[in-house]
């Protein structure tokens, strides 16, 4: 996979959630997604982003345009320095609630990317990584 | 490996004048077909080309070295393309660099092995080039046709206004995921626009229909009514049944055997119903009769 | 901050949102609303998302909880306007919009909403006989 560019925002209040959908948006419009590809790319930042700041205490988000096989993609990672997720097949599992709800959150967002991957270290941190292909 | 000792910058440089005349000859004889004037993309490629070489990295053309000229070829080969070119005569405009390029090299090198090594660089270079301009070609073609086939699918599914509010669309031919997708949006595309509330999607010229596309429906019918609209899914075959009961999806939609009995109830759920033409004194016309009053 | 207008029409609520929410005012529409509905003894709440481009679990859950309310403060809720590409992710996504009721556009919302609240007050008198 070869990493074309790159582009880094910090994730810590609501506002920089209505930013993340922005730049999501703007940069999927310029590599040409459908509009469909495109709500579906930025309603899984969106709600990842939300999880940063609720979940993860605040972090950044890591937006890179990916080539890979002769087709393009958007890769974003959203990393924080938070608690960590103990169970994480748990809080995949549709619906599941913990203070306020990462349930459809995650298990959402992977049902609307194309890859997506998930790291977390109970006191370190935790890590998504999600990539939706044109 | 780089070829700073090599001297086709120089010879470049020094001849440059003359290697364009014999360039530009070589590429109005072989590539007449095409027409057009080739010599400013020309200049502008020569520009490039020994640009890339000043580099003095002739081994590999995917370096920023090389990139003004990969843009020059990228937008040569796809407008070549556009017009009906075939890639032969794309790659030959670098190819035919060739020609006045190595008369100039026997000219100026003595040596026999120093005149091989030479020629062998910039052959190297030269076929790289041309074969650049093969793949760009080639994605652009395909890129042409992806687009083609997508406007067949809009055109080969068209979705039909039976009446106020209710809308059809009949599916022909086998169903792929990737056309499922666009004929779907198309639907719920057209039921925000024309505001119809009843969406009939047959299926009667479906000859299967695999969990993918079963899938693909059902969400339609999902978002139609997460939307404010209804499906109802008519036409559906014996053998179509039987797929959908053993693949284990689950139907949740309202279905008619056929299109007539999808309309027929769109109609009630509107609040019309048909009946026959009366006459004034409430006697049911003959329809002869209803003709001939009309034409009166 | 900015707020999102509520206007009135008739016994009707009409919430247009036309800007990309960030929560906090999701949260502060959720209780003007609520306030609203109070205040003016509103039957019907209508909200009109045909400016949304996302709608995210977090606006689903918002739009779910404005309907809960509505209904026990005796109105009914209609949300209008969906566009096809967020109901498709919205489907995507698992998201269902219990208790809500969607129409179209507007003017078949207020329809939807002139219906469900007549016919509510019908089926009051028959049981009152």
């Amino acid at each position: 996979m070869i990493v074309e560019a790159s582009d880094t925002i910090s994730v810590s209040t609501s506002e920089d959630v209505v930013k993340v959908r922005q730049k999501v948006r703007a940069q999927a419009v310029a590599l040409g997604f459908s509009l469909v590809d495109q709500t579906k790319i930025v309603t899984a930042a969106s709600e990842i982003g939300r999880n940063t700041i609720l979940h993860g205490g605040g972090g950044r988000m890591d937006m890179d345009t990916v080539r890979q096989g002769g087709r393009v993609g958007l890769r974003l990672v959203f990393t924080d320095k938070g608690p960590g997720i103990p169970d994480i097949a748990r809080a995949m599992t549709d619906g599941y609630t913990t203070r306020g709800g990462l349930g459809l959150g995650l298990s959402g967002s992977k049902r609307l990317s194309n890859e997506f991957d998930i790291k977390s270290t109970p006191g370190e941190g935790t890590t998504v990584t999600l990539i939706r292909w044109k | 490996m780089t070829k700073t000792d090599s001297i086709i910058p120089q010879i470049l440089d020094k001849y440059s004048t003359q290697v364009m005349k014999d360039w530009a000859a070589q590429i109005s004889a072989v590539t007449i077909a095409v027409g057009d004037d080739l010599n400013e993309v020309g200049a502008r490629f020569f520009t490039a080309l020994r640009q890339g070489i000043a580099s003095g990295q002739f081994d590999d053309i995917s370096g920023p070295a090389w990139a003004p000229a990969r843009g020059i070829l990228e937008e040569l080969s796809r407008e070549r393309a556009i017009k009906g070119a075939t890639p032969a005569q794309t790659a030959t405009f670098v190819f035919s660099l060739k020609s006045p390029l190595f008369s100039l090299l026997g000219r100026e090198i003595k040596d026999a092995p120093t005149l091989a090594r030479e020629i062998w660089t910039a052959t190297l270079l030269l076929d790289k080039l041309g074969l650049y301009t093969t793949e760009v070609f080639q994605k652009n073609r395909e890129e042409v046709i992806a687009r083609q086939q997508e406007e067949m699918l809009e055109l080969s599914t068209p979705v039909v206004k039976l009446w106020d509010g209710i809308l059809a669309l009949p599916l022909i031919g086998t169903l792929d995921s990737a056309r499922t997708q666009v004929v779907m949006e198309s639907l719920l595309q057209q039921i925000v626009t024309s505001g119809a509330e009843t969406a009939i999607i047959d299926i009667t010229g479906v000859p299967t229909v695999d969990t993918l596309v079963a899938q693909h429906l059902l969400k339609t019918v999902s978002a139609a009514r997460l939307m404010g609209a209804d499906c109802i899914i008519s036409g559906i075959r014996p053998q179509i049944a039987q797929t959908i009961v053993h693949l284990g999806v689950e139907l949740n939609v309202m279905t008619k055997a056929t299109m007539a009995d999808a309309f027929a109830l769109a109609l009630r759920r509107i609040g019309k119903t048909v009946r026959d033409r009366e006459q004034s004194n409430g006697e049911k016309k003959k329809p002869q009769d209803a003709a001939a009053a009309e034409e009166a | 901050m900015d707020q999102i207008p509520i206007l009135k029409i008739g016994d009707t609520l009409l919430v247009s949102i036309q800007v990309d929410m960030h929560d906090r005012l999701a949260l502060a529409l959720q209780d003007d609303l609520t306030a609203k509905i109070v205040e003016t003894r509103a039957r019907g709440v209508m909200i009109d998302i045909s400016s949304l481009e996302i709608v995210d679990s977090f606006i689903g859950r918002m739009l779910n909880n404005i309907a809960a309310m509505s209904r026990i403060l005796d109105a009914v809720t209609v949300v209008v306007g969906m566009r096809p590409a967020v109901a498709i992710t919205l489907v995507e996504l698992g998201l269902s919009l219990t208790g809500v009721k969607t129409a179209l556009n507007v003017d078949k919302g207020l329809a939807l909403i002139r219906q469900m609240i007549d016919g509510e007050e019908g089926s009051l008198d028959r049981r009152g006989e």
